[in-house]
């Protein structure tokens, strides 16, 4: 009930104050997920300068060194390889790194695709209703009905087949973009919709009518910055399930080639070795894997549990 | 249970309730004392955050999280209750002590049958029979008044009005035979036709069984009407108390008499309201010259003669169920052939109970809703003939609209000052992005905020300062017109009254034109010329707001003057009343 207006406070000092930071510092289970999250990040966009080898410089890969098994583990591991190599050689740590920028900038992007889309689409419908928004809505759930893998298997399927698997894995992070990101917009559409539908309701669009602004305006200048807490939540889910979908596909052999390998494909390649004894090929990435997407998830709790508590700013 | 020494059925002693937070410890209630006796019922009043119903709750040990009785103790029939274990606690509620709950809608449990959640409520608190229990529902039903209730015993909550729920939830609090009946806001949920019966029927109870109430409440018709004594609450403190008519005729604490002059009256009206700067201080008011500044410099003055505003016929319906198949089709009829006329400079009136179609001519005046047919006339030009939003933006900008909730009119998201300038830029009414910033700064100011105001966002106000910013907003784009849908019915009574009292000002200084609505017929009293009374989308009758509160001439328009709480023993000092 205080209403201690502190204007001259700058926003440095309102956003430390503010009570987003004041329950994320008093969150540790936030905290920790937000710390592996911004390691994985780090790591992936630095993993060219700090990784020990260049996984996609085939002149450095030296077939003997192949199947060799970390250091910890065994004897016969060598110093070069931390977590030993792969099939072909490759230092598993270095290829960890590499695979998890292919599929954090996959997870991102397509995230981004879907963002766009599911915004304009979930917008027009909620604001203008009736016709449009019937629509557009039950083109979401056609989309929807179809499962995302379905969807994902039979559009690269087609493509590489079109276009030949050279020219494919030159535009594979691309087409894995434009796959994941057109087969899941419907889940931001109907989550945009619902919430302009919600917002529209409140008389401050009444008022902007009234002024007579136009309807973009109102959309994207009104109601928009108000429906961007749901958004938010869901798009870290959204990453997670992206990032997700992608390994999922290049375990299938449908996505990212070998040569440039993503966390999926990482898996799939040790997955042949397993029986072998060779665990080390899937075990490591897997566990960057499940744990990359257990912290976003975590963080994505956090910020319903966050936004969620429906009280009066006042 | 008479003991040696005299004791009150409930004794409150200095108790003090804190909210501890990251902010810091709020304390919600202050080192209060009151007492309550057998029989007697004590209306607890106060504005929004006074710690009014923080004091039930408390009495009944169901303060919400993190609240916490920090200091003092409750006794009833000298028995301490605070501080008891759940377990102990359980056994006083109910069975000693009874609560009516503000929403009849919400306190009743859906999925069971009255019968169920009465006699289960006997069961619980004491150790009888199915069939004496259900033989005490049937008595208690009887009792407060619900007819056949062998019938109704046997149905769910959903088949029960509002008013009747209420009934209902009465009966169940008094089951138990309690000693002590809390009732937090019993009526404010109901319509005004219901109102008085509910609290008749609490009062009437309360008598026959000798059984003590305490009435929270922030009505003052509610007070005047049924208790016996009233404690008034301001922040957490108890700022007077004594019997009902002492307080309320001879107020003798600045605050109980700043409340009661902001009380808009249903039996005189006044001129303004006066001293209603004790909660919150406006800033003060920088006159401004109208006449040689923007404000008042607004290009769209023309010389019409005849009605601003005209009405005609105007048939409103919305689908309630749609079918491809124009015969299947149902609509609700919102508005039926409504006709009127308002004349340049006046305040006309629209009132009438919830769902009768106010607020829906109100967005058909203002172009939200195209009526099916008739005529909406604005200076001689037919609004519903306008094709285009293009050939209507010259009216817009001349007609702006204040919105009832102050929580969700603006965006909450936009900085004050960019909310108001807003249609300035849109409408183009100024030169350059200084002027614009000029114009806020007043406007801000003229509305009684401050300059500095824009730079913050709306929640950083209070309800009463947003309806500020909304008023300053709509008189940024120099309308002649301002409709106002029910502009105070989310605020405390005294902000009320200085919102009421900015408007009446306005009006003065620019020559606004207002249509003013609401459900609240003292407000309309207060600030209406003329009246028109709306019941289930037509207008009922039209008149002089002076005649229609003396000589209402339709029937609903009678039974709805008739309803007004009266406050003929509110004290009257220091009003001024408007002459005829």
């Amino acid at each position: 009930m205080t209403t201690a207006v502190t204007a001259s406070l700058s926003r440095w000092q309102k956003i430390k104050q503010s009570d987003f930071v004041y329950y994320f510092l008093r969150d540790k289970v936030a905290m920790l997920s937000f710390a592996v999250f911004l390691t994985c990040v780090i790591v992936a966009l630095a993993s060219p300068w700090i990784a020990p080898h260049d996984p996609y410089a085939l002149e450095s890969i030296d077939i003997m060194d192949s199947e060799l098994p970390p250091v910890l583990f065994s004897d016969e591991g060598d110093e070069r390889f931390f977590l030993g190599t792969d099939n072909q050689g490759r230092d598993i740590l270095s290829t960890i790194m590499y695979g998890m920028r292919v599929s954090l900038t996959i997870g991102i992007l397509a995230v981004g695709l879907q963002l766009f889309l599911g915004i304009v689409i979930g917008l027009c419908a909620g604001y203008f209703g009736g016709k449009i928004d019937s629509l557009l809505m039950r083109i979401a759930d056609v989309q929807l009905s179809f499962s995302t893998m379905m969807v994902a298997i039979i559009v690269s399927a087609i493509f590489q087949g079109a276009m030949g698997s050279e020219m494919y894995s030159q535009y594979a992070i691309l087409m894995l973009v434009l796959i994941i990101g057109i087969a899941e917009w419907p889940q931001y559409a109907r989550t945009i919709r619902a919430s302009v539908l919600a917002e529209k309701k409140k008389e401050y669009v009444e008022a902007s009518l009234i002024m007579g602004l136009k309807a973009p305006r109102i959309m994207f200048r009104h109601i928009l910055p108000n429906c961007l807490s749901p958004i938010l939540v869901i798009s870290t889910v959204q990453i997670a399930n992206a990032i997700m979908s992608e390994a999922a596909l290049s375990f299938l052999g449908l996505g990212m080639p070998v040569t440039q390998p993503s966390l999926g494909s990482l898996i799939s390649i040790g997955f042949e070795y397993i029986f072998s004894g060779s665990w080390w090929i899937t075990v490591f990435p897997g566990i960057v894997l499940v744990s990359l997407i257990l912290v976003i998830n975590l963080l994505g709790d956090w910020l319903r549990d966050f936004f969620n508590p429906k009280v009066y700013k006042d | 249970m008479s003991q040696s020494k005299h004791m009150s059925l409930l004794e409150v002693q200095h108790l003090q309730i804190e909210y501890p937070s990251r902010h810091g410890v709020m304390v919600a209630v202050k080192d209060l004392s009151l007492s309550v006796e057998a029989g007697e019922i004590v209306g607890i009043v106060g504005e929004s955050g006074a710690g009014k119903s923080t004091i039930g709750n408390a009495v009944i040990d169901l303060l919400s999280p993190p609240g916490v009785i920090a200091n003092g103790e409750v006794l009833l029939n000298g028995e301490k209750i605070s501080g008891l274990t759940r377990e102990q606690m359980r056994t006083v509620r109910g069975s000693k002590i009874g609560f009516i709950f503000q929403d009849p809608m919400t306190s009743l449990n859906t999925l069971f049958t009255i019968e169920q959640q009465m006699v289960e409520t006997v069961l619980a608190n004491e150790k009888v029979t199915y069939e004496e229990a259900y033989q005490r529902s049937i008595d208690m039903l009887n009792a407060v008044g619900i007819p056949k209730p062998e019938l109704r015993i046997k149905q769910y909550p959903h088949q029960f009005s509002g008013g009747m729920r209420q009934r209902v939830v009465i009966a169940i609090a008094l089951i138990c035979n309690p000693q002590l009946i809390i009732a937090d806001e019993p009526t404010t949920a109901l319509d005004v036709s219901i109102q008085d019966q509910i609290l008749q029927l609490i009062k009437t109870l309360c008598k026959e069984r000798q059984v003590g109430c305490m009435l929270v409440t922030h009505d003052m018709g509610v007070v005047s009407s049924v208790t016996d004594k009233v404690a008034v609450m301001y922040r957490g403190e108890l700022v007077e108390m004594g019997t009902t008519s002492q307080v309320l005729g001879a107020p003798e604490h600045e605050y109980t008499k700043s409340l009661i002059s902001a009380v808009p009256r249903s039996d005189i009206k006044l001129v303004r309201f006066p001293m209603v700067n004790y909660i919150e201080a406006a800033e003060e008011l920088h006159q401004l010259d109208i006449a040689n500044h923007w404000l008042g410099q607004s290009q769209d003055q023309k010389a019409y003669q005849g009605p601003l505003l005209k009405v005609e016929n105007v048939n409103l319906r919305f689908t309630t169920k749609d079918s491809i198949f124009a015969s299947r089709r149902e609509y609700v009829q919102a508005s039926n052939n409504v006709s009127f006329e308002i004349v340049e400079g006046e305040t006309f009136g629209l009132v009438g109970e919830s769902g009768s179609g106010k607020s829906t001519i109100a967005r058909a005046i203002a172009g939200l809703y195209a009526p099916q047919s008739g005529k909406i006339t604005f200076e001689g030009i037919d609004l519903t003939a306008l094709k285009n939003e293009q050939a209507r933006r010259p009216i817009r900008r001349q007609m702006q609209m204040v919105f009832q909730n102050p929580y969700t009119s603006m965006n909450p998201r936009m900085k004050v000052a960019d909310i108001i300038a807003e249609p300035i830029r849109f409408h183009k009414l100024a030169e350059n992005n200084q002027q614009v910033d000029q114009i806020v700064a007043d406007l801000l100011d003229h509305v009684g905020l401050g300059r500095k105001a824009g730079i913050k966002y709306p929640h950083e106000f209070s309800g009463g300062q947003r309806q500020r910013i909304s008023i300053a907003r709509a008189l940024a784009t120099r309308p002649r017109f301002l409709i106002c849908d029910e502009p105070t019915s989310a605020l405390d009574v005294s902000v009320q009254a200085q919102i009421l009292n900015l408007l009446k000002d306005l009006q003065d200084e620019l020559n606004l034109t207002m249509l003013f609505i609401s459900h609240d017929l003292p407000v309309i009293r207060q600030m209406c010329d003329r009246v028109g009374v709306m019941r289930h989308g037509s207008l009922v009758e039209v008149g002089e707001s002076e005649q229609i509160f003396t000589s209402p001439q339709d029937e609903y328009s009678k039974s709805l003057i008739s309803l007004m709480p009266s406050f003929e023993n509110l004290s009257k000092a220091h009003l001024q009343i408007a002459s005829s």
